[in-house]
């Protein structure tokens, strides 16, 4: 039985309105309670500190297939960050790929407690998992790339929505998944033949659907199987100039979906979604266009995909578009997973403040975060490693907090890229609790994740502590102290246990794998067609393709009551 | 002057950024001796590995003396200065150099003078695989400086040349500038196969035997001799080959000596 109380902090705790008023936190057996014996238990002092639930991220590439694919690519990107071990800590190596030790510590070090794996091809499950399962000091969990899966494409073809669910409902099961992730809808089933498709509105090859039947169909999939996260969206056109038109179709399309003006699609890394322009030459923001739209309307939720400046590796389910950016770069890049139920591709990228197109992008991101009003509609990420690694949150936080920090970023920034820029007409610094809403509160709530990103009885001892004291600091004229405190967090503390201390691991945590054990009003059979179906197509043997329980670590099932 | 002795036979790499004149500058023998550096996966200090002695000469301001062909990265990041090296000296020699002069009298390990700026590295034996090459993966090829090896180099030398000048007076292994773009390479004996592969600039010259060009190459012209630098013209004459067409460039120029390669005397005929 470990108790923990923690004194007299400055607590923000968005979920439960709570800005920063000096609290005691209590702890038992690695839950928020009301109160504990203080004599009995550990207690840390927080006077003077901010504390905030742990952090959440909904959208991070760090295992499975096709990250790996990306480490065996980079050898010269994991000699220039290598992490030796000590007497609490694995070895490593960091920068863009990092190994799943040291993603964990990192993650664990700034703070962050829950991420989530945003791209896990169904017959890449057992790899995604394996390396899950070595990614300490954090709970976790997959989402399986359904948007171009064959038996999603076909029953939607036949209308038979409830059919599609049941699978879904299987596949969630299955793959030990958490959310159904679409990447570019219609455009990976299309790129298996070397062709894409470029709105929501053109034809599949070899089926009679478009990119807006499949994402409709699996919003309403998704509502049928009160799955706790929204369907989890990379748009069509991603990366490519003027596609913000293509962005702002699908958010329309989804409109009339939304009953109670609840969120019913998540769009992830908006920045490359929000591009203007006609080619690279004229590439601009469309962040007023986007964030219009979304002071407007509530039935989505965002998150920035912000970019930072340096040497990182892109990668994504999205082939055709890794091609494009191949073609532009001439750099070596690796086609991946068209073997299985998606495709996907990786090359490596430098963003360079000199460069135009990278500069605004930079610029776009943190426009949108800045111009979207309510914080609990869009997310900060970098989508990593495609804007860049998650160890440089930090710095994001001090764009969005200080207006100081962005515009000395801005002026080392090309000419051309400064003109197109709006961050000078931008004077909004977001405070503390906004920033909590961003990068914790906000995405628990958009994950459905009850336990997690707030502080209320009952919660998971999830618990970030930065030496910030909001009375005597003003993060907005001193970013850089503040940048220090959030990438070395005075206390990590998970699920009850004081996991870093000063920025450095004192104590291993294994993590919890979450996924969804959807039940059905009958229990999912997995008829003779889909056997014959797999010894036709599928590399390997039906009986070998889930993933069975024993394999995940420490599994944490949640029970999904469905409608079908 | 710094000298360091080798002290006992290594059997584990060590290695040793911190022997440089960059960082020696200004610190007594004590101090060098206190260094850090690493033994295979133990951390020892420098007077561990050598004995640190100071004598009055100004140049050259660091020897080494004894079998050091297990020391990696000596001269790491040099800029100014001079390193005479009397024996074998291991790995990673002068990555990174940007000024001064590295000599080694004896034989220098795999990626001497990797990832090189400026200055220069004189390697009076042999030089071993990826001579002036980045590391496995990358892309940033040597920018600028000299390196000259009075014996042979292995293979994947110069890949990703981007500036400077390789003077090899001994042979070459294969794969001799891959990928480069500038910069000129000179190798006075025989040069192995697939020299200047995926190449789209510079110039490759070699005035020994090389068994065939690569098929992505097209005869452009017999030049009578080349430049090498601003203080070396060499004399041919040279079939002049350009390449690599297979990556659609025809900047990258191979030149191979006439008189010793008269198997492709058949190529003067696409003249």
């Amino acid at each position: 039985m470990t108790e923990l109380l923690i004194k007299n902090g400055f607590v923000f705790d968005p979920i439960n309105g709570i800005s920063g008023e000096k609290m005691d936190i209590a702890i038992k057996n690695g839950k928020i309670v009301q109160r504990i014996h203080e004599r009995r238990g550990k207690t840390i002092d927080a006077t003077g500190l901010t504390v905030m639930p742990g952090g959440v991220d909904i959208h991070t590439h760090i295992a499975g297939a096709e990250v790996n694919t990306g480490r065996m690519l980079r050898p010269e990107d994991h000699i220039k960050d290598v992490v030796r071990k000590t007497s609490m800590t694995r070895s490593g190596v960091g920068h863009s790929i990092p190994s799943t030790f040291v993603t964990g510590y990192r993650y664990s070090k700034m703070g962050y407690t829950t991420i989530m794996n945003p791209s896990m091809p169904p017959l890449e499950a057992k790899h995604t998992h394996e390396e899950l399962n070595d990614t300490p000091m954090l709970d976790k969990a997959s989402y399986p790339l359904l948007g171009d899966w064959w038996f999603v494409l076909e029953y939607l073809q036949k209308g038979n929505l409830e059919e599609c669910a049941k699978y879904v409902a299987w596949m969630m099961g299955t793959s030990k998944g958490y959310a159904i992730k679409i990447v570019n809808p219609g455009g990976l089933e299309a790129w298996g033949f070397g062709k894409n498709v470029h709105s929501i509105d053109d034809p599949i090859p070899n089926y009679c659907l478009t990119p807006r039947d499949i994402i409709r169909g699996l919003v309403k999939v998704n509502k049928m199987l009160n799955l706790p996260h929204t369907i989890h969206l990379h748009t069509n056109n991603l990366g490519l100039p003027g596609n913000y038109v293509t962005t702002l179709e699908t958010m329309k399309a989804l409109e009339d979906l939304s009953t109670d003006g609840k969120p019913v699609a998540h769009i992830t890394h908006i920045q490359f979604s929000s591009f203007k322009g006609d080619g690279w030459g004229t590439m601009c923001s469309a962040a007023e266009d986007i964030s219009n739209y979304m002071n407007n309307h509530t039935h989505m939720t965002l998150d920035m995909g912000q970019v930072i400046f340096t040497d990182t590796t892109t990668m994504t389910a999205d082939g055709p578009f890794e091609y494009t950016l191949y073609e532009l770069s001439g750099h070596k890049w690796v086609n991946s997973d068209v073997e299985t139920e998606t495709s996907g591709g990786i090359i490596p990228f430098h963003y360079k403040k000199k460069n135009v197109v990278n500069a605004t992008q930079w610029s776009i991101g943190l426009e949108i975060a800045l111009m979207i009003k309510d914080p609990w509609k869009i997310f900060l990420t970098t989508d990593h490693p495609n804007g860049g690694p998650f160890f440089a949150y930090p710095k994001i936080i001090a764009w969005l907090t200080s207006k100081k920090a962005r515009m000395a970023t801005l002026h080392n920034c090309h000419k051309k890229a400064q003109k197109r820029s709006l961050l000078p007409t931008l004077d909004r610094e977001l405070s503390l609790y906004e920033l909590a809403i961003m990068t914790r509160a906000g995405q628990a709530k958009a994950l459905g994740l009850k336990d997690k990103g707030h502080l209320g009885v009952g919660a998971d001892a999830d618990i970030a502590i930065y030496n910030i004291n909001p009375e005597t600091q003003d993060i907005a004229r001193k970013y850089k102290p503040a940048r220090r405190a959030f990438s070395n967090a005075a206390y990590t503390v998970k699920d009850g246990r004081i996991v870093v201390k000063d920025g450095e691991v004192v104590q291993h945590a294994d993590g919890r794998t979450m996924w969804l054990d959807v039940k059905t009003a009958e229990p999912v059979q997995v008829d003779d067609d889909m056997r014959r179906r797999f010894k036709e197509y599928w590399t390997v043997e039906f009986d070998n393709y889930p993933v069975m329980d024993h394999y995940v670590k420490v599994s944490d099932p949640i029970t999904i009551k469905a409608d079908v | 002057m710094i000298t360091l002795t080798v002290l006992k036979q290594l059997t584990f790499p060590v290695i040793a950024e911190s022997i440089t004149p960059n960082v020696f500058q200004g610190k007594t023998v004590e101090e060098i001796a206190a260094l850090p550096l690493w033994e295979g996966n133990k951390q020892k200090k420098l007077g561990d590995i050598f004995k640190v002695e100071q004598t009055l000469e100004e140049t050259p301001t660091i020897t080494i003396n004894g079998n050091a062909a297990e020391v990696r990265r000596v001269g790491s990041d040099m800029k100014q200065g001079e390193i005479v090296v009397n024996g074998n000296i291991g790995m990673h020699l002068g990555e990174k150099m940007a000024g001064g002069k590295i000599t080694v009298n004896g034989n220098a390990g795999q990626w001497a003078g990797s990832e090189m700026r400026d200055g220069l590295i004189e390697i009076h034996g042999n030089a071993s695989d990826y001579l002036g090459s980045p590391y496995r993966g990358s892309d940033k090829g040597m920018r600028g400086g000299k390196i000259v090896v009075d014996g042979s180099v292995g293979s994947d030398s110069a890949c990703y040349m981007k500036g400077g000048v390789i003077k090899i007076r001994g042979d070459s292994g294969p794969f001799l500038g891959f990928r480069m773009k500038d910069g000129a390479i000179h190798v006075e004996k025989n040069c192995a196969s697939r020299a200047g592969a995926n190449m789209s600039g510079g110039k490759i010259i070699i005035s020994g035997v090389l068994e065939e060009p690569m098929p992505t190459f097209s005869i452009d012209s017999i030049k009578p001799k080349v430049k090498l630098d601003d203080t070396e013209i060499v004399q041919g004459p040279f079939y002049v080959f350009i390449g690599d067409l297979g990556d659609g460039s025809t900047s990258g120029k191979l030149f191979v000596s006439k008189a010793n390669n008269p198997h492709l005397k058949d190529y003067e005929k696409f003249l």
